[in-house]
């Protein structure tokens, strides 16, 4: 009765030991921002990442086709002349989640960045862009051809 | 598993310029298998750029960054001959790093 007993504390001490240290895997996967990745519009993303609002500006670039052929891969560009800029989010409208990609600048990275991102279909792209504590937005329509999802 | 990164960066001005070519098939978790089955989502979540232990750039990447993902930005700070290090970890904990000098 007592090895029993033993066993099974045994037993409990190695799943509470699983369960610790998949919990510190996920707290050092905390830093990917999950909820703002599971975002579906415009709205949830900033909220996700801690706005209320987004002014549009023209301080901000995307550099990106008008027509994409193959949505799955589609060059998007973001530049911005706003001062003091400390994060740039590129959003796909249309996409199962919205946000594509989220970049973190400090004071030494210029306010540009450029990737690729996949589309499913024409939407609009924002760049969201959080400059001085404030965010920022511009948009821009990119038509696709092929889309990049699913398949 | 992973593999090499293409990574090349080129100071101008002051400004270093940073571009990665990063190996990953970046699954989105929407396709299926020809059995119908949903394959599981597999990308990059961070990428951090560091340069002389600093770092100069982060990013986060969602499912829809393209295969085998490109990326490209500029940063202050880095003088020729410094060493730019980019560090990426997917989801499954897979990490990747390579350096590049700056020319």
């Amino acid at each position: 009765m007592n090895l029993k007993r033993r066993e099974a504390l045994r037993l409990t001490a190695i799943i509470g030991l699983m369960a610790a240290t998949g919990l510190i895997s996920e707290a050092q996967a905390a830093d990917w921002n999950k909820a703002a990745f599971d975002g579906k519009s415009l709205d949830d993303v900033l909220k996700a990442l801690g706005g209320s609002s987004a002014d549009k500006s023209s301080a901000v670039t995307i550099n990106a086709p008008d027509i994409a052929e193959n949505g799955a891969v589609v060059p998007v560009g973001v530049t911005t002349t706003l001062p003091k800029t400390q994060q740039i989010a590129i959003l796909v409208e249309k996409n199962p989640s919205a946000l594509a990609a989220q970049f973190l600048m400090t004071a030494d990275t210029e306010p540009f960045v450029a990737s690729r991102v996949k589309m499913a279909q024409t939407s609009n792209v924002h760049a969201l862009v959080k400059a001085d504590g404030k965010w920022y937005v511009t948009t821009k329509e990119v038509k696709v051809t092929l889309g990049g999802c699913g398949g | 598993m992973a593999d090499p990164m293409r990574v090349r960066a080129q100071e101008n001005g002051g400004v270093v310029d940073v571009k990665v070519l990063m190996k990953h098939d970046m699954e989105t978790g929407q396709r299926k298998d020809p059995a119908g089955k949903v394959i599981p989502a597999h990308h990059i979540t961070t990428v951090t750029a560091t340069c002389k232990g600093k770092v100069v750039f982060e990013g986060q990447f969602g499912t829809a960054v393209s295969k085998d993902p490109f990326l490209n930005f500029k940063f202050k700070g880095g003088a020729k001959g410094d060493t730019v290090s980019i560090t990426w970890v997917d989801n499954r904990n897979d990490k990747r790093t390579d350096e590049a000098k700056i020319s």
